[in-house]
């Protein structure tokens, strides 16, 4: 049921499922591009350990510059940077980054289009024990909203491996979401990454009675959801984006189309992020019912991160509920 | 630099003058903007345009200038009218400040004239962009370039904490052909600096960030000159030069006022100020 063209990690199913935090890919794929392109270089706001940043700073210290605790400065200074060449990648928490410095980002980085790569780690209510104050699920909200920046959301460490690589190369800025806790490896070294281009990764051999479209860490989710549909005879196809913006349209619709009936899930406000995004594109092309799966309208606490997935109303069984209500609302009963 | 005549110092007086007058009259044009600001710093845009900086009007982004960054983007006005002087664009474009589709924004945005350093309005973000540019062009060359990097602030956004964070970095940087010369003109918009924020001692903030310090009277030539080349002498730290300025100078019914800080002249008020200017050119 997994697209085979796509080569994704037939594992995935599994109990002991390798599992690898989003942000290490980050941590790699930043060395990559800085082997590829000696313009690429790193700045940090004292998180260079818990961002993964410490391989680049490690390999090319010359090209690191460590700003200390002052997020504001991280961004404007990169902006500066990027205005004499340079390909900066910022990181720290996504609370903070950017969470505290959204101006700053807004008026040095987008409005002059500087080509500048912010990433934000620790996002979402996975984060988990820090609590309320460290959990980013608002930034894709934030970040979505401003005028020529890239939003990238990587569902594993491996696309967000490629998409460090691939943010090095678009002359934009770019915001890429990362997350802390190991969580399991969807794809593989094989699997294509586009940004802009959406895939369905789960499809049963059937047309779509409902479609899941889902992005980060919870895609692992949106699929055993639909596996467990599948297993009922019921089709449900998962469409993985890992482009926030820009966004493809054209998956989504075709998803619409097909099924009828659309499930959004991410780790994130349901207002003004994710599925706010993915409705804008159904109620200007194609309306559909459809069910958001996210934090409704609270902050989040301490805890573990599948005790919060859960308490949020994240789970595998959250998004077949879902699914199931939206059925129902385009007029099918289980 | 060359050698500062006082023919030269005569010339820029004249064309200092003529900046103040191109200020005036765009104001009243667009009917709202910054006055005192731009007044104030009239004599060391000039300083900047017609003596220190090394740059080229006709190809405004040749790769070897030096760099000026304007963070206080609300004195526009002067930076307009300098850059007009200067032979970047016409002087009759001028009278299109903050109308649409001119490339004279309100506050400066690069994507409408592209040769800018940097958009800026928004105040306490230029100096980390300029010690961002600096750090990349030292990287660029393996050492420091002999591009010379100008940061231009008020003393009102010296209360915006990303300055500061800024100032942190360039000393720890060293970054030696930094330059940040401070509009110290005591007003902002709802009144003097010491009342709503008092920012003194502000030699010694400086000297305790670990930057080379000189305080100066910004309205004569010479003393922006001499600071200028004394802080490209200064080894291993940036340099901030306090520039003692009289905000609306050139103009007496706005000279020192903060009233006159987020205003423009109307049309009586315009010709009152032209008067005066050209009575003094």
């Amino acid at each position: 049921m997994l697209n085979p063209n796509l080569k994704l990690n037939t594992k995935l199913f599994d109990e002991d499922v390798e599992q690898v935090a989003i942000r290490e890919g980050f941590g790699k794929g930043l060395v990559i591009a800085g082997d590829q392109n000696k313009n690429v270089v790193a700045l940090c706001a004292d998180l260079t350990e818990s961002t993964d940043m410490h391989f680049f700073a490690h390999k090319y210290p010359e090209r690191f510059v460590q700003v200390g605790v002052a997020e504001q400065n991280l961004v404007t200074v990169a902006s500066g940077m990027a205005a004499m060449g340079k390909i900066p990648f910022t990181s720290s928490y996504a609370m903070f980054s950017p969470g505290r410095n959204w101006e700053q980002i807004r008026t040095t980085i987008a409005y002059n289009n500087r080509k500048v790569v912010i990433a934000g780690s620790h996002a979402g209510i996975s984060v988990g024990p820090d609590g309320g104050t460290h959990q980013a699920i608002e930034d894709l909200a934030l970040m979505r909203v401003i005028p020529n920046m890239i939003v990238l959301s990587p569902c594993d460490a491996i696309e967000a491996k490629k998409a460090t690589i691939e943010a090095a190369k678009i002359d934009k800025p770019v915001y890429i979401r990362l997350a802390r806790e190991k969580t399991p490896i969807i794809t593989t070294e094989e699997t294509p990454f586009e940004i802009g281009k959406a895939q369905i990764f789960f499809a049963p051999p059937m047309t779509a009675q409902v479609g899941i479209v889902a992005t980060g860490a919870l895609v692992h989710n949106a699929i055993l959801a639909a596996q467990n549909f599948a297993q009922k005879g019921i089709s449900v196809k998962v469409l993985n984006i890992g482009s926030i913006r820009p966004l493809d349209f054209e998956a989504i619709i075709n998803l619409a189309k097909e099924a009828g009936a659309i499930v959004s899930v991410e780790e994130h406000q349901i207002v003004g992020g994710f599925g706010s995004a993915i409705a804008e594109v159904l109620v200007q092309n194609y309306s559909v019912p459809m069910e958001l799966i996210g934090i409704h309208d609270k902050f989040g606490q301490s805890g573990t991160p599948s005790e919060l997935i859960e308490h949020y109303g994240m789970g595998v069984s959250h998004i077949e509920k879902a699914v199931e209500k939206v059925m129902q609302r385009k007029g099918k009963t289980i | 630099m060359h050698q500062l005549t006082d023919e030269k110092i005569k010339l820029m007086e004249q064309k200092a003058n003529e900046i103040r007058q191109s200020i005036i009259e765009m104001l009243v044009e667009a009917g709202s903007g910054h006055t005192a600001g731009p007044l104030g710093m009239a004599d060391i845009f000039t300083a900047l345009y017609f003596f220190i900086l090394k740059h080229d009007p006709t190809n405004p982004m040749w790769e070897e200038r030096d760099r000026l960054i304007l963070s206080n983007g609300h004195i526009c006005p002067v930076y307009y009218a300098t850059l007009a002087h200067s032979g970047y664009f016409p002087l009759e474009e001028l009278k299109t400040l903050r109308k649409f589709g001119s490339r004279l924004q309100g506050h400066p945005h690069r994507e409408y004239l592209s040769f800018l350093e940097t958009s800026s309005g928004p105040l306490g973000l230029g100096l980390s962009q300029a010690v961002g540019m600096c750090l990349a062009d030292r990287m660029n060359n393996g050492k420091y370039s002999p591009k010379q990097f100008y940061c231009l602030l008020s003393d009102g956004e010296l209360q915006e904490g990303n300055t500061w964070e800024g100032a942190m970095l360039g000393a720890k940087e060293k970054l030696q052909n930094l330059t940040v010369i401070i509009d110290r003109n005591n007003i902002q918009i709802e009144g003097y600096t010491e009342d709503i924020m008092p920012l003194e001692p502000l030699k010694q903030k400086w000297e305790a960030f670990n930057w080379h310090v000189q305080t100066i009277d910004g309205h004569s030539f010479q003393a922006i000159v001499e600071a200028v080349g004394q802080a490209q002498a200064v080894f291993n730290q940036p340099s901030v030069i306090i520039a003692n300025t009289i905000p609306g100078k050139g103009v007496s019914f706005m000279e020192r006022k903060y009233e006159w800080h987020g205003i423009a002249p109307n049309k009586e008020q315009g010709a009152k100020a032209l008067k005066e200017l050209k009575k003094n050119a």
